[in-house]
């Protein structure tokens, strides 16, 4: 039994997105590459009629438009038996350096000491869009396990000629190729031995179903977890050239500033100090970052801005500056079913209610990091990003050069969240380098990381819905202002729908974060659901089971409730429990929450967090306990008390000290428990297992108080009880 | 610029003197492993042990570390053989980006050197200045009590 190979996965694009993706068209010379490479075999995934980007239901794009026939990743078997597999993924503690090995070894049958990944390398890997949307275990690694299965193909194939026997008489096992009867075998690299082979990979390239697996499936700990332990590991931020000098950016007084005066005379009397004015730009580079902060602090710069709107008018301005502009193509922002207006004037209850989220702030324990070196006409930048050939794009368009002047490489980085999608420290860090003619790095401050990235976008969303008396909801209308489209639709059965998505100008610099707008999506939904249940006097779970037929999802429900115990009497005043879920890039989630708030304080403890995860096969499932566990741990903070506060272009709490994240003594004991569905294809699981957690937890507040919280973030005080 | 004279690592070194501890780990020594997370002492990714007890790098002066031993990540395994907190925090998969490791590790040794044998309550509050992003918060506690009964198995 085997499994179909298949690319239908549809790319969801990013919302924010800055610059489109280039095509890339690769021309393969095998000389060039086996003077690279060394001799050995090469095996090549050309992807083909990649379906063009879309999420699911509404406006699409047209049917049968694909992305031009790209590489998808290829892989080098040397005639040391190493492996090296190229794959323009990145790493930032996903831990896919480990899952991706494991899915080469699964199907090459070699050991995994045996491979190495060369990862997001714009010289070195193929183009690849980047690392978010939880898409690379359901793309890279589906590709690589095809990669490597024609590589082991072609090594049986090897030794059959060799021996002059029947392919189907011989077995690959542990880097090894050896015949049934066990007279003989062969390993991997002397049969590459002195040879150039390449091949692309069959288009009916068949793969072990996860059932078989020996090597994917297993809870294997981190790759290079050694070097990570000892200091060894060295991210953006730790590298170093000879020569090279730290750079500082002199940053205007406020967002869309202009620049009026500057005077740099002071600076530049330091000696060994290179200073760039440059239209807005204004930075320093010097031999220590103390030096480099000394003489950017010399810098007099006047600046002036126009008032801007502030953190206490936010959902207002969102609401008044409807612009419905500026969607990137593909992206649905509505759907449509039934006839929505009869069905909410037949309804036995209706109810409206408006949730909110506020702008957060990613807060990657590695703010940005770059290190430039310019040689010549030719640019490389060490950079943590998530696109690294986005984050060259950005480079060459800078810098007004060809994208292949510039090589972008990106070391295994201190995380990203959907933070770091874009290249302001590269581009900073080579102009800084382009006039001191050295490599100059430069490293965001905290608070520059908290002021100068881009942020979560706030949003409004506005939910109308209408039920029959017995709890069945037939009217669904759901508004979503700013925030974004992801998971704004409903799982749940309704006949007659209307859901919108609604641009808006924003205060604020955002984009991508985590999960995107299903986060926000999620709690509105789920919260409301939640108030509909309390309108017709429904166990909430109930409820939800009563309009949901999705089994997978029913399935999470009924897994979490059981986990939990749901349904239990509570055992103390000030007890509450709640329940959410939903599902999201082919991911399905449930969780449970008890909350115990002391009504004389306010103050709300989270006492448990059960969250039941079902994602197909599970590649790793250590891996996925751990993205399960930290998933929920991140979500704790949106949901309690994160919160960036702004008024009139400046960011309020941009420290660490000033801005809340979760600490050891915020964590509830949290189970997560793993369904697993061998007979599905793996998914990705960064960014579903947050979902839950926010409304179960708004919900639970609900269950033990009656307080009704309708945003995001639910108790940056405390609790109010009146 | 001034120099003076650190201990670090169990090696001596002259350093220049108008810097923090960890810029002058990170950049004068290549020290690396000491991260640099807040710049206000608030994250606990700069965290070394002076004189056995966990501090903030960034908070402190080098000239402050001055005839004090210096230990770093770098410094806390014995040639191949890793502190039972670095090979706890491997065996938990106590980590994700990992960039909070190092800090972590420091901060949980300066714990284990003054109470072998700490609760979870005990570990929670005495690791509440370390952020970690990732949410690995469950696997360190996890980490830091495995390292607390190997170093008890193995009667140390």
């Amino acid at each position: 039994m085997s499994e179909r190979y298949e690319f239908e996965m549809p790319l969801e694009p990013e919302r924010y997105e800055l610059t489109a993706p280039p095509a890339y068209h690769f021309e393969l010379d095998r000389r060039d590459w086996f003077k690279f490479l060394g001799a050995g075999l090469l095996v090549v995934c050309v992807m083909k009629n990649v379906k063009a980007a879309q999420e699911t239901g509404g406006a699409k794009k047209p049917a049968g438009e694909a992305l031009p026939e790209e590489i998808g990743a290829w892989l080098h078997l040397g005639e040391d038996g190493i492996v090296t597999v190229y794959t323009g993924k990145v790493e930032m503690g996903q831990n896919i350096r480990t899952s991706l090995s494991q899915a080469v070894a699964e199907e090459l049958h070699v050991a995994m000491g045996k491979i190495r990944m060369v990862m997001g390398d714009t010289q070195l890997t193929p183009f690849d869009r980047g690392t978010f949307g939880s898409l690379t275990t359901p793309t890279m690694n589906r590709q690589l396990r095809k990669v490597a299965a024609a590589a082991r193909n072609l090594l049986v194939e090897l030794a059959a000629t060799q021996w002059k026997v029947e392919r189907k008489d011989l077995v690959a096992a542990d880097g090894r190729v050896s015949d049934a009867a066990g007279k003989r075998s062969v390993e991997y690299a002397a049969l590459v031995k002195g040879q150039q082979l390449t091949q692309a990979v069959p288009a009916d390239e068949t793969l072990a179903p996860a059932a078989q697996w020996k090597v994917a499936g297993q809870p294997l700990p981190k790759v290079d977890g050694r070097d990570f332990v000892t200091g060894k590991h060295k991210y953006p931020s730790d590298q170093k050239l000879p020569e090279m000098l730290y750079g500082k950016i002199v940053r205007p007084s406020a967002f869309n500033a202009t620049l009026v005066s500057v005077d740099t005379s002071e600076a530049e009397k330091m000696p060994g100090v290179t200073v760039v004015h440059d239209g807005n730009f204004i930075g320093v580079a010097a031999a220590s970052s103390v030096l480099a902060a000394r003489a950017a602090a010399l810098i007099k710069a006047e600046w002036k801005a126009e008032p801007q709107p502030g953190q206490k008018e936010v959902f207002e301005y969102l609401k008044k500056n409807v612009t419905n502009a500026g969607e990137p193509v593909g992206l649905a922002t509505h759907h449509d079913a039934g006839s929505v207006e009869p069905a909410m004037a037949a309804a036995d209850h209706r109810l409206a209610q408006t949730y909110t989220v506020q702008y957060i702030a990613h807060t990657p324990l590695e703010p940005r990091a770059a290190l430039a070196e310019w040689n010549g006409d030719h640019l490389t930048v060490w950079t943590g990003t998530q696109r690294p050939f986005g984050v060259r794009s950005e480079l060459a368009a800078a810098f007004h050069m060809p994208e292949d002047h510039v090589r972008v490489l990106m070391p295994d980085t201190g995380s990203g969240y959907g933070g770091k999608h874009t290249g302001e420290t590269a581009i900073e860090a080579a102009r800084l380098a382009r006039a001191a003619k050295k490599p100059v790095k430069v490293t965001w401050t905290r608070e520059e990381e908290f002021t100068w990235a881009y942020f979560r976008p706030a949003g409004v969303i506005e939910v109308a819905s209408g039920m029959l008396k017995d709890g069945t909801i037939t009217a669904w209308e759901f508004h979503n202002y700013n925030s974004g489209a992801s998971g704004f639709e409903t799982p749940y059965d309704v006949a007659n729908q209307r859901i919108a998505f609604h641009a808006t100008k924003a205060p604020l610099r955002q984009g991508s974060y985590r999960g995107l707008a299903a986060t926000a999506n999620h709690f509105a939904r789920e919260t409301h659901m939640d108030e509909l249940a309390h309108v017709v006097k429904m166990e909430p779970l109930e409820f939800r089971m009563k309009n949901l037929k999705d089994e997978r999802l029913r399935a999470v429900y009924q897994a979490a409730a059981k986990k939990f115990g749901w349904g239990r009497a509570k055992s103390a005043a000030g007890q509450g429990f709640g329940v959410a879920g939903g599902y999201e890039k082919g991911g399905y989630v449930a969780t449970c929450v008890e909350v115990a708030v002391d009504r004389g304080t306010g103050e709300v403890k989270i006492a448990r967090v059960v969250t039941v995860f079902e994602c197909g096969a599970i590649v790793n499932p250590d891996g996925l306990r751990n993205q399960i566990e930290g998933a929920n741990i991140m979500a704790l903070g949106g949901a309690l008390f994160e919160a960036v506060e702004f008024e009139n272009g400046r960011i309020l709490n941009g420290l660490m000290s000033l801005y809340r994240v979760p600490r050891f003594r915020d964590i509830p004991p949290i189970e997560s428990v793993m369904l697993e569905r061998k007979d599905l294809p793996s998914m990705g699981a960064g960014e579903t297992p947050l979902m839950g957690v926010a409304p179960a937890i708004g919900n639970a507040i609900f269950d033990a108080t009656g307080v009704r919280l309708r945003g995001l973030p639910l108790i940056p005080n405390g609790l109010k009880i009146s | 610029m001034a120099k003076i004279q650190l201990q670090v690592n169990g090696s001596s070194i002259t350093v220049e003197a108008e810097a923090t501890l960890l810029s002058v780990l990170r950049e004068q020594l290549e020290l690396t492993g000491t991260k640099y997370g807040c710049g206000e002492g608030q994250c606990g990714a700069c965290t070394v042990l002076i004189d056995g007890r966990a501090r903030r790098s960034c908070q402190t002066p080098a000239s402050a570390a001055v005839n004090k031993k210096i230990t770093t990540i770098e410094g806390l395994a014995q040639g191949e053989h890793l502190h039972p907190l670095q090979e706890a925090f491997l065996a938990e998969g106590a980590m994700q980006c990992a960039y909070c490791t190092s800090g972590m590790i420091m901060s949980a040794a300066s714990l284990l050197s003054s109470n072998a044998n700490p609760s979870e309550a005990e570990i929670v509050r005495h690791m509440d200045g370390n952020i970690c992003r990732c949410g690995t918060h469950p696997r360190i506690v996890a980490a830091i009590r495995r390292a607390a009964n190997a170093a008890k198995e193995s009667g140390r």
